[in-house]
């Protein structure tokens, strides 16, 4: 007896087990490789998927085989020419008929797979050692939530707002009746004024009260609720982050800040960045790079140009004034602001620094981090800015990765209790 | 009206069950003896799945299932690779997967392929009918998973892991060659299991017991070897004498070698089989066509995918990467046919028992009691080996150049053949490795021996393999390679700290 079966519709994740498996035995490999990915991409573009390739050799699964050498035998189709005995030149190996012992492993060399975006994100927190509810809360993709917008007619029963429909049909009653009820006032003061004078039984008040009859029927036959009265809440999807933020990147790229440095900068700026994308739903990025003058550039450029010479933070600081003015007036922008440096500045410049930030910035600016990254002592920006006081002020000295999680505690406490 | 089945190619199950019956009858009429079938239709995500567990139904979670997924559900939405037509199991009913996103003819391929020609080839061929159970494999499958979980659950996921690593890598060496195994069904199995588990334990112990024994016995023990005989089944070894390993990855140890024993058989009957299932569905599909059941948009559709199966480019293309099973086997059915029904002079001067046979019986005596190694031997005939212009390559290591030693010529006929059907012939093809010693008085070193044959030496992953090895045995493992005249011309070694 055949059967034919429509298995299309059980399970298919059967490997998600077996993949799982996979990612776990080679999470050091992967997460190589995904750190590799994070350098390569920009502050706003952390949040998809990743191809992710690892040296396929780690992952080979060994079989006792055979190597190279020895004496063989193979026998080979669609011979054109040869004959028994002829001598034939060694082909380049890896083409022709010398490579027929695939069972040496030839192949890939890299092995290629996908990261689900989910998968990726958690390998970035991985490194930053994010708390796990941390994690969560940025993970998870912006929430839109239901809210209440009016009263519409049209609507399906569960949403049937019983006030406002009894409301409605009130004042339609009202309305359609209002045209009889005052003829009928006027029939009935008549009536009393017939009856009054004694002419009750008078051919005009029979009149009378036959039209106040008829009226009567009339005012009742207005339906005391109609389909058109019926009225239903009306609810829409509202993205939940709804406001707007620009963020400010200030980093310096004299001479002493190297490749590892603008590494952890980076790190730093996408990890408020992802931070700011949970509460807000547009975010601008302006990228302002110094050494002793400072420029808006490009994000490209940010990360990957290189200059020399001495450093002016203050440069820096007075260009962000400038933009704010210009384009982000904070009625109307939520601004924030990460600075990256080693440290160094120029020493007279310091007290200018904080002056300007305590004076100009912080009013203007929802958030304010300063991170110093691997000075082996603090330096003099560093203990300039240590003398500020202020809730949306932020500062840290970064050694490694870990060390940046630290920096947003304060933000974000401030952001839950809000 | 016209007597097809079918005009378009959309399927339908109506459709899909009346070529499944036309089918049938056809492969009844030419004495086809198939389990019963159990056709099922999948997606093309269900096939990625079934193939990343090597085409069993049911499987034990391990990562590198987990790694060929990946790799199939890369390349195939990159589109770098179609995805097989069809898998078939050997099993009881006999089941066949058909992809929903196939065409009417193709799925009517499939059917006669797998549902008929792999189905009677798994009932017939002695190999299936001796080594595998169609009956319970299913069974044991689902027996294997749960204990396979029932250990990650007692024993942690990474102990498991490091224990299955390593028997996957000695799977191919996990295999008895000559001797047969008992029958394997669930039932039984699970009963026996636990009574397995004490009595080995047991066995184990009085091997290693550590107690001094009288000294007059024990001189006349140390003359004798152990094992006493060379062991080629490396698992079966392990299983039954590693002092170190826990009952439960003894029986772990049991499930791989299971699995890679059922396996085995359709590895040594790749040509055979394939041609097998596409010698009947083009015969089939034919049947059906001169019979007037399917139009010519069918059989040209089918006919496409047909030579597109059975495509062998030549040794100098860039597609080539050695003989094509389909190909070969297709061509050698085909062949046989002729010789049946056709035969010329030279057909009866090579096989004079069988030229102007029955080709029916004769196909179905060489389905039956051959694999492919000596169904090469026996079957290739000249004239095929003309037709596909077959010649051997002697590379010796020795010789600057490569020399062609055979071709298809009157003096090359039979060595090519030779060398083509020894080409099958697994035992040459996979290392010859097997347990040569235990130094049971002393420090429990396991000794293999490789046994070369033509001076070839083993690959670079064998240091790899030793460690494997060694964390089976739980001591020091060393493995000796046997030239021809019985001279040890090279050793590596694998020691363990004692713990």
């Amino acid at each position: 007896m055949n059967h034919l079966i429509d298995r299309r519709l059980s399970g298919k994740n059967k490997s998600a087990v077996n993949r799982q498996r996979f990612l776990r035995r080679f999470k050091a490999q992967i997460r190589r490789a995904a750190a590799d990915a994070v350098s390569g991409r920009k502050v706003s573009d952390l949040e998809r998927g990743e191809k992710i390739s690892i040296p396929a050799k780690d992952l080979n699964e060994p079989q006792f085989h055979h190597g190279s050498g020895g004496r063989r035998n193979v026998v080979h189709p669609g011979n054109k020419d040869f004959v028994t005995g002829d001598q034939v030149d060694r082909p380049p190996s890896g083409s022709g008929q010398g490579s027929s012992a695939s069972q040496d492993g030839e192949g890939m060399d890299e092995f290629v797979f996908e990261l689900s975006r989910e998968e990726f994100m958690n390998f970035f927190f991985e490194d930053l050692a994010l708390p796990d509810l941390v994690k969560k809360q940025l993970s998870a993709t912006p929430e839109i939530k239901r809210v209440r917008a009016g009263f519409v007619s049209e609507g399906n029963p569960a949403n049937l707002n019983v006030v406002r429909s009894m409301k409605t049909a009130l004042g339609r009653r009202l309305a359609m009746s209002a045209g009889p009820r005052e003829a009928l006032r006027e029939a009935e003061e008549s009536l009393a004024e017939l009856t009054a004078r004694g002419e009750a039984d008078s051919e005009a008040a029979t009149l009378l009260r036959e039209e106040i009859a008829a009226l009567r029927t009339r005012i009742a036959a207005v339906p005391f609720i109609d389909a058109y009265d019926l009225r239903y809440t009306n609810r829409i999807d509202q993205a939940q982050p709804s406001t707007r933020a620009v963020m400010f990147c200030l980093m310096d790229v004299s001479g002493s800040m190297d490749e590892e440095r603008k590494n952890i900068a980076k790190r730093f700026f996408m990890l408020l960045y992802l931070f700011l994308t949970r509460n807000y739903e547009r975010i601008d990025v302006v990228f302002i790079r110094h050494h002793t003058v400072a420029m808006e550039v490009s994000e490209d450029e940010f990360f990957h140009s290189r200059e020399s010479g001495g450093t002016v933070v203050s440069s820096a600081l007075e260009l962000m004034l400038d933009v704010i003015r210009e384009r982000y007036p904070s009625g109307s922008w939520n601004i924030y602001a990460a600075q990256a440096s080693d440290g160094d500045n120029w020493h007279d410049d310091s007290p200018r620094c904080r002056e300007l930030l305590q004076g100009a910035i912080l009013p203007l600016v929802q958030y304010y981090a300063y991170v110093e990254i691997k000075a082996e002592q603090p330096q003099s920006l560093w203990q300039e800015y240590e003398q500020i006081a202020d809730p949306g002020f932020a500062m840290r000295r970064i050694l490694d990765l870990p060390d940046i999680y630290p920096v947003f505690r304060d933000l974000f406490k401030k952001k839950a209790a809000a | 009206m016209s007597g097809y089945i079918s005009e378009g190619s959309e399927w339908t199950f109506e459709l899909l069950q009346r070529y499944d019956e036309e089918i049938a009858r056809v492969a009844e009429s030419y004495g086809l003896d198939t389990y019963p079938n159990q056709i099922e239709v999948i997606t093309s995500e269900q096939m990625i799945d079934a193939y990343s567990s090597v085409g069993m139904p049911v499987g034990y979670h391990h990562w590198s299932f987990g790694k060929q997924f990946m790799a199939t559900q890369q390349n195939y939405q990159r589109g770098q690779m179609g995805l097989a037509y069809e898998i078939v199991i050997n099993s009881n009913p006999c089941i066949a997967y058909l992809m929903e996103e196939n065409t009417l003819p193709m799925q009517a391929l499939v059917i006669a392929h797998a549902s008929y020609g792999h189905n009677s080839f798994f009932k017939g061929n002695y190999l299936f009918r001796s080594w595998t159970d169609a009956e319970g494999i299913l069974d044991y499958l689902v027996f294997a998973r749960n204990y396979v979980a029932e250990c990650e659950e007692r024993h942690g996921v990474e102990a498991v892991e490091e224990i299955l690593d390593s028997c996957h890598a000695l799977m191919s060496h996990g295999v008895d060659r000559y001797k047969r195994p008992a029958r394997l069904s669930m039932a039984k199995e699970q009963a026996r299991q636990k009574e397995r588990e004490d009595y080995l334990q047991s066995q184990v112990n009085a091997l290693w017991r550590t107690l001094p024994t009288r000294p007059e016995k024990e001189s006349a023990e140390r003359l004798e070897r152990f094992p006493p005989e060379p062991q080629e089944n490396l698992l079966y070894f392990i299983e039954k004498n590693a002092p170190r390993l826990a009952p439960w990855q003894r029986e772990i140890v049991r499930i791989v070698r299971k699995i890679a024993q059922y396996f085995y058989p359709q590895r040594q009957t790749q040509v055979m089989n394939e041609g097998w299932a596409t010698f009947w569905h083009y015969t089939l599909l034919h049947a059906l066509y001169e019979q007037g059941k399917v139009n010519d948009g069918f059989m040209l559709e089918f006919l496409q995918s047909h030579s597109n199966v059975i495509y062998q480019p030549p040794f100098h293309h860039r597609a080539y990467g050695g003989i094509n099973p389909y190909a070969l086997g297709f061509a050698m059915y085909r062949d046989l046919r002729r010789v049946c029904e056709a035969p010329d002079e030279e057909d009866r001067r090579w096989f004079p028992d069988i030229a102007g046979s029955d080709w029916l019986k004769t196909l179905d005596y060489a389905m039956r009691n051959y694999k492919d190694e000596s169904f090469v031997a026996q079957f290739l005939s000249p004239r095929l080996m003309r037709e596909i212009r077959l010649f051997s390559v002697l590379d010796d290591d020795e010789q600057d150049k490569l020399e062609i030693s055979a071709i298809h010529d009157e003096s090359g006929f039979r060595q090519v053949r030779q060398l083509l059907a020894d080409q099958y012939n697994l035992g040459q093809r996979e290392p010859n490795i097997q347990v040569w010693n235990v130094d049971i008085y002393g420090d429990r070193t396991l000794t293999l021996r490789h046994f070369m044959h033509n001076r070839r030496p083993l690959g670079d992953s064998t240091e790899e393999m030793l460690k494997h090895v060694a964390r089976l045995w739980g001591y020091g493992v060393r493995l000796e390679s046997v030239d021809e005249n019985g001279r040890v011309a090279h050793t590596a070694s694998c020691q363990i700290k004692p713990a």
